[in-house]
């Protein structure tokens, strides 16, 4: 087991013992940390390795078990493995680079072959060369085979989609026989040194075979991983000599420089590793957390780390796998709550963007943002996606399809259908013509490409179950500042103007751009504090709910022990109470239904996931603006606010006629709802009876009675609509279950386990430990990705452009390429840090820290954690006060000093509340100072904006950038006076 | 031989996860009052540590404990806070007791401010308060202040169980090849040979005959607090509310209904166990009077049998019931402590006969360091003894009176557990090391099963097993059980004041 970036023993309270527990049953634990954190005191080893280097180790791993299990030794397990859950035998084309050298490109297609490219999604299937044979062959289970007319494709089994022949893909071309295989030279890139990025040119075994376009040399991944990994069989080129090698990636030697961790502890770690491997066929696992998570580079951390998992077989193995410890907001139920809580049922689509984007945007923190490549390093800066601004990718994002973007267009969503109606448009396909032309004539925008026009910035916010203003706010000053246009501690200069191309730059812009803010909170937080309007909510012991996340297995209820306290009521009853609200102000402004026009990404899980085979802006004229292809979806839809209160409180026809799904996976429940209506309250309006959810438990009832993790009924029937998809036959997996119903009333009398349904991918019956992809594994069920393999090579044309396409190392950013500390004073007496924020003890990030209690198990504050020796360097003691600033904003605390911390580190643990004990800032004018989050701004990755390709494609809560905080740099100083 | 049955308690350190919930578990139900702000009845310290109060364990200043007096042939416990000459001056005036600055000044925050702020260009924010005087206060102490080895300049390094060790093992233990901690989470220990009760000039402090908790009768307390001289481990506190004394009760009320007490029931890390063991009240003083790398072994010498018919004889003839000399039988203390001797009282050289055992943690394996570059030193699979990030020393100052011998003992016996359940799935140790392995930890392939069942994988029954206390015959001693009746089942009758 290793610990990689999360510290279980803090932040895991109640699931902790497992962990330590499992050291008793004989699992050695590894755990891998800068500071000697709460976990550390349970592993085996304590490995120290520096902050945000993680990938360095694991991509030296990869090395070790590559050569020493792959090739020197061949492990049968690992092997059959790979061939069969991961992409490593499918084939890759390449290309010709400017030089006289090649370079990995995509997958080879079945378009691209005469034989083939008349099939069905020819475009998105691809090839594998059969052992025996020495023939190409189509796999089952391609998204092509997903999205075809024909069902039944889409599995994992090993044969021949075109003949239906048993197949065993080759891995490594030197074993391949019936082909005539040739060394050539193909590009790497070495990105260990930012300012300096080598090309690597390595010798790769190829083949040619006849394309539509004539001869093709093509490679399986699995050959351009060994090369990536520096793993050579003799063949010549820029490959390292052995182990002990530091000049090339990635070997043992190499990853030193980063981690400081020496090469035979690598070694060590690889060599066991891959042999626990063995011995339990692929019972190793990974905790990976926020620690490793929340770097700009975090793809490629994970993906380092992921990588040994399936080269030695682990995922999808009870015992094994990656289990990622971050962000647990994914709620079991998800069929049934969805609808309610999005409305679905009553019509849609929902209105849902992925956070980091919108605040960066109009937190404006772009504004001070420069050219995304002066931190990130890529292959290919030609590439449209791989140069210039983030937020022009953003707006390419937007428009291309990929992204949401709130609000949508520079004029209201219902004007713009007004418009077009009397314009002469008629019909909805005629109104979505006129939106198209105009964005094409650039009389419509959208919001991103001028986000500073008044027409284009968000006015009224809602906060509800989250501390948005200051915990989760990256950038929080920047919100201070142009949401609230307040007072803020912020210095930065704005860089942008010079270097935008695809948005309106404003030299002067409105600050303040929220004219309202209203906050549900039971608590008074940092965000309650700067709310117009409080809301007090119940809190978990005042009302009904469900707790569920995907961190478990059990779906827990919670009831009011108490009533709400004073005016408090439950995040329903105040929905309901605003709810109602707006339908009795809907008779004044909307007499009757209005239409408007609404866009959305192209979604994963739906046929649109296989839209766009290559990009193509068609603002730039590369190919047709088409809704749904090539741009957003766009449908017109009908909204009702003089009944907006009925149907809050009503579950809505849509669910009963076209059922309910998840991940592209749907069941039935007509007749569940007519039975549902049968023994429970209804609602009745306008003539039709609906069942009621007038109350918080009847919403509760309602996701019980119509989930498939909470009903054995429709778990059964997701699962025959997967093997329909599949071809294989799943339902013996909800087959015992079947009859199981919970009630409310079930889960009070005690906590029951979801069941196994399609939906989430471990398996749980007969008391079995959930694992995520044991039905991939096991049922031969695809992941929903392009080969519907495991991806270690991601062919998208952005990847290739980044230099991403293979797992790879690019370095942190250091205090030069931050830009946290242009305008900071750095006056001798001050400490250079690098800042993290790791989640901390008694935290649920902001929530239950700042209880009276937990503050008295502490220190009364949240400190700052200074190593010893560098407090000593600027005459800090334990508990003196400090300032912590740089051109972002400011923090004063106290220090907290200790020798378990490394040198050049400064940890506030997440996260502080600036409602408690926070003093006026000396540096910054006898200021408030902030909270953590005045020390950190968004930086997002270009690259997790693509859209409309397989698994790169758009889902709420799956894909986009993240807020990503732990590349940023601070000055620290003693503060002598404290003022309040 | 005069057997006792005492309801006693084992903390598995390795699996403490340092959460606080028991601290916080106790505090809202017991302590949360006025007068009891600071009393932690409950409280986990890290260690390397000062602990709470601050530098509890230094007895050369706070003089709690026994003291081991006399000639061979003719020793004597003597309570160090008390020599003939001064008791009477200390029972006006102790220098040795812990002030406030010792335990901390109890704060809140004056949150009014954020709502009664007068409107101004700034945002209010609401400053630190005393819970005693009400006034704006500087926070520099708190009941938990070196958690996670905060400020370890300050206290860590002055834990004083490092004595032992040299200059430069010490300096090391702040670096990087050796910087560790771990958890010691403490109740009253509820100790069979208590120097709090022998301490009372009042007589309100007593053991209770049917299951050793130590209570202090509040009715008695006169508020001279040599109590809290009295005991080493610094678990009596004063309530300068009511002017008396107070201590951890082992939540009486619960255990007597067969429930769990709160901390042990929170307990999120499964650490703790709570079990019967009888001993012999005649050899609890008796067996404190060896020296004090002695006193672990000596200790268990005053643990009796519980399956041994003569021992249930003699218990059974001093009126424990059988559900008791049922519950020692399947007592989890009696196998932590007495089968595998794997449990270990703290600070035993104090002598006060705690009841209170832990399990030491294995802690990783130190590293070594060469021009920046970090190895760690291990040449076996899992953790190693010899290169424990914190030394043998360490622990055995802690655990055993300083005797190593016995420390690893225990450590050789935890490894020796964890090798042979990973052969058992895994096949990959080598067998004649894991033979060694077993044979050094002197355990059998179906002891290691039985230790790694408890340890890991007990059911809440296996880890609380709580006798049935039979209530009517202790009422009966005090008063008629017909009065008793309709009170609120603690046993005495006290009608509560009520209205406003
Ligand atoms: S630990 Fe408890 S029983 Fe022992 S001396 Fe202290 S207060 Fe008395
Ligand atoms: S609740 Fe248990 S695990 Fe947590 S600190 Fe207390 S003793 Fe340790």
């Amino acid at each position: 087991m290793a610990v990689v970036g999360s510290n279980v023993l803090m932040t895991r309270t109640p699931d902790a013992h497992f962990l330590v527990e499992g050291r008793h049953a004989g699992a050695k634990v590894v755990v891998f940390s800068p500071d000697f954190s709460q976990v550390s005191k349970i592993a085996d080893e304590w490995v120290p390795i520096h902050q945000g280097q993680d990938a360095a180790f694991w991509m030296a791993v990869g090395h070790v078990i590559l050569r020493e299990f792959y090739i020197e030794k061949q492990t049968a397990y690992f092997e059959s493995y790979i061939k069969k859950y991961s992409d490593m035998p499918f084939l890759v084309e390449l290309d010709h680079t400017k030089k006289e050298s090649l370079k990995p490109g995509k997958f080879l297609r079945a378009s691209q072959l005469d034989s083939t490219s008349k099939i069905e999604n020819a475009d998105w299937k691809m090839f594998v060369i059969d052992q025996d044979s020495g023939e190409l062959a189509i796999p089952y289970g391609s998204v092509g085979h997903r999205w075809q007319k024909t069902k039944g494709e889409w599995n994992l089994k090993q044969e021949d989609s075109l003949t239906g022949k048993k197949i065993s893909p080759v891995l490594n071309l030197d074993k391949a026989t019936n082909i005539s295989t040739k060394l050539v030279d193909v590009e790497f890139h070495d990105f260990s040194d930012f300012e300096d990025n080598a090309r690597l040119s390595r010798k790769v075994q190829v083949f040619e075979i006849m394309t539509k376009d004539g001869p093709r040399l093509v490679t399986t991944a699995f050959e351009l991983m060994l090369a990536q990994y520096g793993v050579s069989r003799e063949q010549g080129g820029d490959y390292p000599q052995n182990y002990d090698d530091p000049s090339l990636p990635y070997t043992p030697a190499w990853q030193e420089k980063f981690t400081g961790v020496s090469a035979d502890t690598v070694i060590k770690f690889a060599r066991e590793w891959a042999a626990s491997a063995i011995s339990s066929n692929g019972k190793c696992s990974v905790i990976i957390g926020a620690g490793a998570n929340h770097w700009y580079h975090n793809n490629l951390i994970y993906r380092a780390i992921i990588t040994p998992l399936i080269l030695c077989g682990c995922v999808g193995v009870s015992g094994g796998g990656l289990n990622h410890y971050v962000g647990q907001e994914k709620l079991a139920p998800q069929a049934s709550w969805g609808p309610i809580a999005f409305g679905l049922d009553w019509g849609g689509p929902p209105r849902l963007q992925n956070a980091p984007s919108f605040h960066y945007v109009h937190s404006d923190q772009w504004r001070y943002d420069t050219n995304f490549t002066d931190i990130c390093a890529v292959a290919d800066e030609s590439h449209s996606m791989a140069n210039g601004h983030t937020v022009d990718k953003q707006a390419i994002a937007v428009r291309s399809g990929w992204l949401p973007c709130y609000p949508q267009f520079n004029q209201s969503n219902i004007q713009i259908v007004e418009d077009a109606k009397s314009e002469g448009a008629k019909s909805d396909d005629e109104i979505i013509q006129s939106v198209v032309k105009k964005l094409k004539d650039r009389k419509l925008k959208f919001s991103v490409e001028d986000p500073n026009n008044p027409e284009s910035y968000p006015r009224v916010w809602y906060i509800w179950r989250g501390n948005a203003i200051l915990a989760s706010a990256k950038g929080h000053e920047y919100f201070l500042k142009h949401y609230l246009g307040t007072h803020n501690n912020a210095i930065s200069e704005e860089m942008a103007g010079d270097l935008v191309k695809e948005v309106t730059w404003h030299d002067k812009v409105e600050t303040g751009k929220m004219d309202l803010i209203v906050d549900l909170n039971y608590r008074m937080d940092s965000s309650a504090l700067y709310s117009d309007i409080v809301l007090p909510a119940a809190t978990y012991y005042e009302k009904h709910d469900l707790n569920t996340t995907d961190m478990h297995t059990f779906i827990h209820p919670l009831q009011p022990a108490v009533p709400p306290c004073w005016e408090s009521k439950s995040d329903w009853d105040i929905f309901k109470g605003i709810a109602l609200h707006t339908s009795e102000l809907s008779k004044k402004y909307f007499e009757a239904p209005i239409k408007e026009l609404v866009i959305s990404p192209l979604m994963h899980d739906t046929p649109a996931e296989i839209a766009q085979p290559s990009v193509k802006d068609w603002l730039k004229g590369e190919c047709e603006a088409v809704p749904g292809k090539t741009m957003p979806i766009m449908k017109v839809i009908d909204r009702d606010y003089a009944n907006l209160h009925n149907r809050f409180t009503s579950l809505g026809p849509i669910v009963r006629q076209n059922g309910l799904s998840v991940h592209g996976t749907h069941y039935d429940v007509d007749d569940l709802y007519d039975e549902y209506m049968k023994s429970n309250a209804t609602k009745t309006w306008n003539g039709k009876t609906y069942p009621a959810m007038e109350e918080a438990l009847q919403a509760c009832e309602i996701i019980l009675h119509f989930a498939a993790e909470t009903n054995g009924e429709l778990a059964y029937r997701a699962f025959q609509a997967e093997s329909h998809k599949t071809g294989i036959d799943h339902t013996h997996l909800a087959e015992k279950n079947r009859s199981v119903r919970m009630t409310f009333n079930d889960l009070k009398a005690q906590p029951r386990r979801v069941l196994t349904t399609p939906y989430w991918t471990g398996i749980t019956n007969d008391e079995r430990t959930y694992s995520s992809y044991c039905q991939n594994v096991e049922e031969e069920i695809p992941w929903r990705t392009l080969t519907g393999r495991q991806h270690l090579y991601l062919d998208h044309e952005t990847y290739r452009a980044f230099g991403e396409h293979l797992p790879t190392y690019k370095p942190r950013l250091t205090m030069h390429t931050a830009r946290d500390l242009e305008k900071s004073s750095k006056d001798s007496g001050s400490l250079i840090l690098n800042y993290l924020t790791p989640h901390g003890k008694w935290h649920i990030h902001s929530t239950f820290g700042d209880t009276l209690r937990m503050k008295t198990l502490s220190r009364g504050i949240e400190p700052v954690w200074l190593n010893d020796k560098d407090a000593d360097l600027i005459g800090v003691n334990d508990n003196d006060w400090v300032e912590v600033f740089n051109d972002h904003g400011v923090v004063c605390t106290r220090a907290c000093v200790s020798a378990r911390i490394p040198r050049g580190l400064a940890f506030i643990y997440h996260s502080p509340e600036r409602t408690v004990s926070v003093p006026k800032s000396k540096e910054r004018g006898y200021k408030r100072a902030g909270g953590h989050n005045s020390l950190t701004r968004a930086r997002l990755k270009p690259l997790f904006m693509i859209g409309g390709y397989a698994q790169f494609s758009y889902a709420f809560n799956y894909w986009g950038p993240q807020g990503v905080n732990r590349d940023t740099f601070v000055v620290v100083k003693p503060l002598d006076q404290v003022e309040y | 031989m005069d057997i006792r049955a005492q309801v006693s308690m084992v903390f598995h350190l390795d699996k403490c996860i340092g959460c606080h919930t028991c601290s916080v578990a106790c505090k809202n139900v017991w302590t949360d009052r006025p007068g009891a702000e600071y009393m932690w009845w409950n409280n986990v310290e890290t260690k390397p540590g000062t602990g709470f109060p601050t530098l509890w364990e230094d007895q050369s200043h706070y003089k709690g404990g026994w003291e081991l007096k006399g000639r061979d042939g003719n020793k004597k416990l003597e309570l160090k806070s008390q020599n003939k000459i001064d008791s009477f001056v200390k029972l006006f005036y102790n220098p040795n007791q812990p002030g406030l600055e010792d335990y901390y000044e109890p704060w809140t925050y004056n949150y009014a401010n954020l709502f009664e702020a007068e409107a101004g260009d700034d945002q209010p924010t609401a400053i630190p308060v005393s819970l005693i005087t009400g006034e704006p206060m500087n926070i520099e102490a708190g009941p938990n202040w070196d958690d996670d080895l905060s400020g370890s300049t300050f206290y860590a390094e002055n834990d004083i169980n490092l004595e032992e060790l040299s200059d430069e093992e010490r300096e090391q233990l702040f670096e990087i090849e050796r910087i560790s901690m771990m958890y010691l989470p403490r109740i009253c220990n509820h100790c069979a040979n208590p120097s709090c009760v022998a301490s009372c000039p009042s007589g309100a402090l007593y053991k209770r005959g049917e299951d050793g908790i130590v209570l202090i009768n509040q009715d008695v307390c006169r508020g001279w607090r040599a109590c809290i001289s009295a005991c080493p481990y610094k678990k009596i506190y004063y309530n300068w509310k009511t002017g008396k004394s107070e201590k951890c009760i082992l939540c009486y009320p619960k255990l007597e209904t067969g429930q769990i007490p709160n901390c042990f029931q929170s307990c999120v890390g499964r650490i703790r166990y709570l079990g019967v063991l009888l001993y012999d009240a005649d050899r609890a003083a008796e067996s404190m009077k060896v020296p004090d790398k002695a006193l672990v072994e000596s200790q268990r010498t005053a643990f009796c049998d519980p399956f041994d018919p003569e021992i249930i004889k003699m218990a059974k003839a001093n009126g424990i019931s059988d559900e008791f000399i049922k519950a020692a039988q399947l007592s989890p203390i009696y196998k932590y402590v007495m089968k595998w001797k794997i449990a270990l009282p703290l600070h035993i050289e104090y002598r006060t006969m705690p009841m209170l055992f832990y399990v030491p943690p294995l802690l990783p394996v130190m590293g070594k360091m060469a021009n920046g570059i970090y190895t760690n030193a291990l040449d076996n699979f899992f953790t190693s003894l010899d290169k424990s990030r914190l030394p043998m020393k360490y622990l055995a100052r802690l655990f055993s009176a300083g005797n190593e011998d016995i420390i690893e003992y225990v450590m050789k016996k935890l490894m020796a557990v964890r090798y042979y359940k990973r052969t058992l799935d895994m096949q990959d140790i080598d067998l004649v090391m894991m033979n060694k392995m077993m044979r050094e930890g002197g355990t059998t392939p179906e002891e290691a099963e039985e230790i790694y069942r408890l340890t890991a994988v007990p059911t809440i029954d296996q880890r609380f097993v709580i006798p049935e206390i039979q209530r009517e015959e202790s009422i009966e001693s005090t008063c008629n059980p017909e009065i008793c009746k309709g009170s609120c089942g603690i046993g005495v009758i006290q009608p509560p004041t009520r209205g406003l």
